[in-house]
């Protein structure tokens, strides 16, 4: 199960993802999180995986959608305090430095552009 | 340690696929294996349980997935197979191809190979059979050698 909110800081909005992004768990989730931020016109956004205990092929999936989904509409996605297991994940499948990933979250919401 | 052998029959539900990875992180736990393997163990059952009940039986209420695990207290061998049409790995697209990168699927079978020592894929015409094997302690016996080459 997988549970998620949002907050604005600044122009950036965070999402803190908990749980699993798995196939019929947090995938559809994540999706439609990401879809209804970007009808809102809210096109920085910084996904925190951090609570996030667990990620399967669908799940990375799901980011590399929401990325390119998020990148599409002119917007800019980043991935925020990874856990171990899915940063090995992320450089296992090369997908590391496809996204811009921060460990620090005012870090990375200075590195959103103005 | 005596071999043992035990086999499910499961229905083509995302049920399965959940209820296969918790026995396999239970059997694999047993075994010895490190959290580390458990868990890799464990993804590499799920992402072979979700192609045998998406992509193979598509939810098919009427077709079943196999799942069997076998170990021989040296190895641990699981073997998924799914009544579906049948799956040639052979024209699977490469994940780590720049023109594949940014796709949505088409990681799960190299998840597994990067998980497992070994990942055998028949097509059975019809169904797929998904073998996968990893030796107990293989991690000791790699910072062995690196040990020795030291």
């Amino acid at each position: 199960m997988m549970k998620t909110s949002t907050r604005k800081v600044e122009n950036v909005t965070i999402v803190d993802l908990s749980g699993r992004i798995t196939l019929g768990e947090g995938s559809v989730v994540l999706r439609d999180t990401v879809r209804d931020l970007i009808a809102k016109g809210d096109k920085k956004i910084l996904l925190n995986l951090g609570e996030v205990t667990y990620i399967d092929s669908s799940g990375i999936g799901e980011l590399v959608s929401a990325f390119t989904t998020v990148r599409n509409q002119g917007g800019e996605l980043k991935l925020l305090n990874l856990t171990k297991k899915v940063h090995d994940l992320l450089q296992i499948t090369k997908l590391y430095t496809v996204f811009d990933v921060k460990d620090d979250e005012a870090t990375a919401i200075q590195s959103f552009s103005k | 340690m005596t071999e043992k052998r035990v086999s499910f029959t499961l229905e083509s539900t995302l049920e399965s696929v959940n209820l296969a990875e918790e026995k396999t992180e239970k059997v694999s736990a047993e075994l010895g294996f490190s959290d580390e393997d458990c868990h890799r163990l464990a993804m590499s059952v799920r992402e072979a349980m979700v192609n045998a009940v998406l992509h193979g039986n598509a939810y098919d209420p009427k077709k079943r997935v196999t799942l069997v695990f076998e170990h021989d207290g040296k190895k641990l061998t699981i073997t998924i197979v799914d009544e579906g049409k049948g799956l040639d790995a052979a024209l699977l697209p490469d994940p780590l191809a720049p023109e594949n990168l940014l796709k949505q699927s088409g990681r799960g079978i190299f998840l597994m190979r990067s998980f497992m020592d070994d990942v055998q894929i028949r097509n059975l015409k019809p169904g797929t059979e998904v073998k996968l094997t990893k030796s107990v302690g293989a991690e000791g016996a790699e910072e062995a050698r690196e040990d020795e080459k030291q």
